[in-house]
């Protein structure tokens, strides 16, 4: 059924289609709609489940992973400095390899206070072991919450779905909402094959010494290499399920690209435009919006973007004294590769400035005109 | 003794096996053994970083025969919740829920979540050890730390300044419906405790004392000694408070001098002059406030 849904409210409904059994979340901006919607679905009995709410971002997360591992199929959401919170617990939760689904509405993190999206918070915690998959819509933000139970069941490894914080989380679009019976039949039960049972008692997380503990790190580093095929598998799934299918990137127009803007989340429907209106002019850009950030799908990339001359990257975050983390993260991957585009960087949009078409057109123009880049990525906007 | 029921004694399944890590004469496993001897084998527990979670097993072995689950220091509380919220979707309210840390993870690093729980009146029983310091990580101070003690955080030229924090205090304070101390000298009064614990819907709070050799330089074979001597000294009465307000003493003491229990604890080596008679007028003063409650 079609409806006219923000981000957070496509999110609410997409849990309780995935009959979530076990939710706690503490309350932050710009995800406070999520544990709001959740309350009310839960109380007015549209999905049973427990509803914990807790004190802090802390213990929901502590909340969930142990509700986890007693067998539950469980959800949280934040963002910003609640993810920040969750950290200790983030890597507690891959270690334990507990398919936990969580959504972080992105938002710049402090100092000085900022509430408004970038994409620091969620990037900051790119080695906590944690799938992540980045929306450009509110239709690809409840779609990726379906999906994301059933990778994350599979690989035991959790998954953090990511939506623009207010961009995506407030802004209405209309959503497809599937049916119930067809996303039962979609994503099945959860049934761990080890839960903490009477019947079958286990101590979970206990000490592994230095003979066994990289043991477990290769482990879940397998899982997590498992987990690129499967996200693939699962979206193809989808896509015969429900005829919606979104892959690791989405690309636009790059097989005679010279120049392919590489962009996370929904900066990407802004580029979009931009792409069409350069294309109308003759101008031969492209786009690729990366929605797998975790695992980095470094061969993909490598072959989307391979044949481009130059690729510009947006990042929509900064990690002080090396750079925008989605550019460093994509010069990694290109590192081995036979054609390598020259790559420039772009940092923009942080705590939620506007990223606007005439900032994308600078970025394809500046892109276009130098044969090369300068060595440090240039900063959109600074008011001088 | 005491009028008290001896229920100990018919308590035979073993769920804290031998292997486990913990330090001769330590009384946290006999903590443990007691509590899982009351709960039987229908327990899960979480379990925080401390001394327990350090002592229970390196992989693959574990000497616990109840499912557990280890969660990070501060998070027992909020473990406990999603365990039992787990058991509740699926139906199971017959299997009881244990959160077990010790003062590090109740009174100080863990108390957040511990308090969310306690004012959720999450249906589960947290149960903490008090051995009155760091001693995992070796014998720094707590807010459970006693006035006067030495620790290595707190050295003889700086002996701990502060008076313990009241745990039972804010915990009744949150209304719950079952809080209870209890020692490991007085096994058929915590036996009794647990049981009641079990049997009473909400949040529960059990708190231990756990007599620490290593870290309150004592010999080993002293432990049970001293965790009666706190008893009988007023300085660990053993009470009960149920729905935050109705107070019942379980063991009338024998008002031994606190010096009986100092002297042998290397910790309190450095007290000064006059420092134990303060001692001992803050316990009386203690067990009067104590006295007021149960007669309020």
């Amino acid at each position: 059924m079609k409806k006219l849904l923000t981000g957070n409210s496509a999110i609410s409904l997409g849990v309780m289609l995935c009959r979530a059994e076990v939710i706690s979340a503490y309350p932050i901006t710009p995800q406070t709609t999520i544990v709001e919607e959740l309350s009310e679905i839960v109380a007015d009995g549209r999905l049973k489940a427990r509803f914990i709410r807790v004190e802090s971002e802390h213990s929901a997360l502590a909340c969930v992973a142990a509700a986890s591992a007693a067998g539950a199929r469980v959800f949280t959401a934040t963002s910003s400095h609640g993810l920040a919170y969750m950290h200790e617990m983030l890597h507690w939760t891959s270690g334990t390899r507990l398919p936990v689904v969580m959504v972080n509405a992105n938002r710049a993190i402090g100092s000085p206070w900022n509430i408004w999206c970038d994409h620091s918070d969620s990037l900051s915690q790119r080695d906590t072991g944690w799938i992540q998959l980045y929306c450009q819509s509110a239709q690809e933000a409840l779609d990726t919450v379906i999906q994301a139970f059933k990778i994350a069941e599979e690989v035991l490894l959790p998954v953090m779905v990511l939506e623009d914080g207010f961009f995506l989380s407030h802004t209405s679009d209309v959503v497809d909402v599937p049916e119930q019976k067809a996303v039962d039949s979609f994503l099945p039960p959860f049934k761990p094959r080890f839960k903490l049972s009477p019947e079958e008692p286990h101590t979970f997380n206990i000490m592994a010494d230095p003979s066994m503990f990289i043991n477990f790190k290769h482990d879940a580093q397998q899982a997590m290499n498992q987990a690129k095929k499967v996200i693939g598998r699962v979206d193809r799934e989808f896509k015969t399920h429900f005829g919606r299918g979104y892959g690791y990137t989405g690309n636009v127009r790059l097989t005679d690209a010279d120049v392919v803007l590489l962009t996370m989340g929904t900066a990407a429907s802004t580029a979009l435009e931009v792409v069409d209106a350069f294309r109308k002019q003759g101008k031969k850009v492209g786009l690729c919006r990366l929605r797998m950030f975790r695992p980095f799908p470094s061969e993909e990339v490598g072959r989307v973007l391979g044949k481009a001359k130059k690729v510009a990257v947006l990042d929509r975050d900064n990690s002080l004294g090396a750079g925008g983390i989605v550019a460093q993260e994509l010069k990694a991957a290109l590192y081995g590769a036979v054609q390598k585009p020259r790559i420039f960087e772009f940092i923009a949009g942080l705590g939620g400035r506007d990223i606007t078409p005439q900032d994308i057109g600078e970025i394809f123009n500046y892109t276009k005109s130098h044969s090369s880049p300068n060595g440090a990525p240039i900063w959109m906007g600074i008011k001088k | 003794m005491n009028g008290i029921e001896p229920q100990a004694k018919e308590l035979l399944d073993e769920y804290l096996h031998s292997g486990h890590g913990a330090c001769p004469g330590c009384a946290m496993p006999v903590v443990l053994r007691t509590v899982f001897h009351a709960l039987g084998g229908k327990t899960i527990a979480a379990i925080t970083a401390g001394c327990f979670g350090t002592i229970s097993g390196t992989y693959p072995a574990s000497p616990i025969k109840i499912p557990a689950y280890n969660t990070p220091f501060p998070s027992a509380g909020a473990a406990g919740s999603g365990i039992r919220a787990a058991l509740d979707a699926k139906g199971d309210t017959e299997t009881t829920v244990v959160a077990v840390a010790g003062d590090g993870g109740t009174f100080d690093i863990g108390i957040q979540a511990i308090s969310g729980a306690a004012e959720r009146n999450d249906d589960y029983i947290f149960i903490c050890y008090d051995n009155e310091a760091y001693m995992n990580t070796g014998i720094q101070r707590s807010s459970a730390t006693p006035w006067g003690a030495w620790t290595t955080t707190t050295p003889p030229s700086e002996l701990k300044a502060q008076p313990k924090k009241d745990i039972v205090q804010i915990m009744a304070a949150h209304h719950a419906p079952y809080v209870a101390t209890a020692s490991v000298a007085y096994p058929d009064d915590f036996v009794r405790k647990i049981r009641k614990a079990k049997e009473t819907r909400g949040f529960k709070f059990i708190y231990t004392f756990s007599p620490c050799p290593v870290g309150w330089r004592f010999p080993s074979e002293m432990s049970i000694r001293l965790a009666r001597l706190a008893v009988q000294t007023k300085i660990f009465p053993l009470y009960e408070v149920e729905d935050g307000e109705r107070y019942t003493l379980s063991v009338e003491p024998e008002g031994i001098p606190v010096s009986e229990y100092l002297r042998p604890q290397g910790r309190f080596n450095f007290l000064r002059e006059g420092d134990r008679e303060r001692i001992q007028e803050n316990v009386d003063r203690e067990w009067e406030r104590l006295m007021r409650r149960m007669n309020a």
